[in-house]
């Protein structure tokens, strides 16, 4: 104790003493932060390698840069209330923004058959939680993990001197990544649809729905396409132009409203919920939970509805939980970059791609 | 000689100590979850957003408090230049804590984000969806912070100062426990001299 006295009654040894701990209060910020460890995967480092994969495309999407809004409602059948208490599972109606888009930051992009297509929506029951989600045209994801997705950013971007994928590069990010050899091989057995109209789109992220009871189950839901009407009653796509999926998902809209299956798909307990490249078996019971019908369609210039709307998968009702599935946190974290970095650059933002042609909507109004 | 000082009373210092940990907490949790993709960030979010409205709920209370039970005087040794960087410094300490919560509530509306503090419970949005507007928030929230860790450095290294160097009874004033050790300890030393 008296050595300890004599210690801090020196003057300059309390000075240092007080330098020391602002200094480690300093350095425990900035390590929290990621400043001291260059290796660690951040939102920051996310952003800037879809930049520089991609290029710079101000007040345009990280990903899914090229889309389309659309707006409609959800038709519960209330079957689903039974594993999720979300009041968006009671019978009745609810409105629905949503957003067509295809995979990639390139907002310019041409439309390939091949390219992953995108449903994203926000169901809005009035004066109740409201319930986000994304999904893809693609029965598993390619990677289960952030640094998986960052990897693959690298590995199938194009080499500016060929203008393809380094197939070294992509040989060497599957041997590290063993989970998404495996699910390319389940995708690339897909059948591909013509165009949006008829795409089955999947959550792939397993979620848990919560009922009254408090009981939990995990699930995974898609989105079903239905016929409903006869395909020569439908333009179809062909693809000719650069826009021609989405032209043709316009054209469609205009002239019939298009409608999606709800399925809730009720995982058993040891079926992986953390990992989005791994199927669960067929055999699994389905709910029919309702469905979703697209009534109108605009371009996401003009103050369009899903142009302010991040699609963060973490945007979840009372009802609805969040798994275990790194890759929610992880689309979460980034997509909310994603939205701050495109909400500063709203003014120098060039039209998208997609137009909207207003005069089609009264020319082919029935 | 020991200063004959005021201590500050026990609730205003309960509620010192409660934000010191509260605030300590938000502002590592923030620069955390701005970084983060790792599945923490979910976590961090969920409890950033509670934590932000309790420190907003505990400033209104503490500012009230304070006109109840103002500050002991500050120490006649200091000079009329310290105590203004001290009055100035808690004056900044007390609007960034009841700016930054409200920063952060305007942001999440600006943005249309369900502002949610537990499962069912979620606030109000209190301004218009407007991307321009969320992004200055968003901006000014990260900066706000900054400062805010900034001053939380100069009054953290104050205390100490006055603690370590000055032993004036400014940081025994709020720190009971640190009190009794240190002024017995300096009671030893005054009558060795």
């Amino acid at each position: 104790m008296i050595r300890v006295h004599e210690l801090i009654s020196n003057l300059a040894v309390r000075l240092a003493l007080i330098g020391c701990a602002l200094l480690c209060a300093i350095f425990v910020f900035g390590y929290v932060g990621g400043w001291w460890s260059p290796q660690r995967l951040t939102q920051d480092r996310m952003a800037a390698a879809f930049l520089q994969v991609n290029g710079p495309h101000p007040g345009f999407r990280l990903n899914h840069a090229k889309g389309v809004c659309v707006t409609g409602w959800f038709d519960s059948t209330g079957e689903a209330i039974a594993v999720s208490k979300a009041a968006v599972f009671q019978v009745g109606k609810v409105p629905v923004v949503g957003r067509f888009s295809l995979a990639g930051g390139m907002p310019f992009q041409v439309d390939k058959p091949t390219t992953v297509r995108a449903l994203a929506l926000q169901f809005l029951p009035s004066g109740a939680q409201e319930w986000r989600t994304a999904t893809l045209n693609i029965p598993v994801f390619a990677v289960n993990s952030a640094r998986g997705f960052y990897d693959q950013l690298f590995a199938t971007a194009p080499d500016p001197r060929t203008g393809k994928p380094d197939p070294a590069k992509m040989t060497a990010f599957l041997g590290a990544h063993p989970e998404t050899a495996k699910a390319l091989s389940i995708i690339s057995k897909r059948t591909i649809s013509s165009g949006f109209f008829d795409s089955t789109f999947n959550g792939l992220n397993a979620f848990r729905f919560v009922n009254s009871a408090g009981a939990s189950v995990p699930v995974r839901w898609s989105f079903l396409p239905m016929a409903s009407l006869p395909e020569e009653a439908m333009p179809q796509p062909t693809p000719a132009d650069e826009n021609y999926l989405f032209d043709a998902l316009i054209a469609q809209i205009h002239r019939h409203p298009l409608q999606w299956r709800l399925m809730i798909t009720v995982g058993a307990a040891d079926d992986p919920t953390d990992d989005a490249t791994r199927p669960w078996p067929n055999e699994r019971r389905n709910i029919d939970a309702g469905t979703v019908t697209i009534d109108q369609v605009a371009s996401e210039d003009g103050g369009a509805s899903c142009t302010g709307i991040n699609f963060d998968p973490l945007v979840l009702p009372n009802g609805i939980e969040a798994s275990d599935d790194p890759l929610l946190s992880a689309r979460s974290a980034v997509y909310a970059r994603s939205f701050t970095i495109r909400a500063g650059q709203v003014h120098e933002k060039p039209p998208s791609a997609v137009a909207v042609n207003p005069r089609a909507v009264q020319g082919t109004a029935p | 000689m020991i200063p004959d000082r005021a201590r500050f009373p026990a609730f205003s210092r309960l509620l010192h100590w409660l934000m010191a940990v509260m605030i300590l907490a938000m502002l590592l949790i923030g620069i955390g979850m701005a970084a983060s993709v790792s599945e923490r960030y979910r976590v961090l979010v969920s409890i950033h957003r509670p934590l932000g409205i309790a420190i907003l709920i505990l400033v209104v209370v503490r500012l009230v408090n304070r006109l109840f039970n103002p500050a002991p005087s500050l120490p006649a040794t200091m000079s009329a230049l310290e105590k203004l960087g001290a009055k100035g410094s808690h004056v900044l300490l007390y609007i960034l804590m009841a700016v930054l919560p409200l920063v952060g509530w305007g942001m999440l509306s600006a943005a249309r984000y369900p502002i949610v503090l537990f499962g069912g419970l979620h606030l109000p949005p209190i301004l218009p969806h407007n991307l321009s507007l969320y992004s200055g928030l968003r901006q000014l929230h990260t900066v706000l912070a900054f400062l805010l860790f900034a001053t939380f450095i100069a009054h953290f290294g104050a205390a100490l100062f006055h603690g370590l160097v000055r032993r004036d009874g400014v940081l025994e004033s709020m720190a009971p426990s640190l009190r009794n050790l240190l002024q017995s300890e300096h009671r030893d030393r005054q009558s060795h001299d």
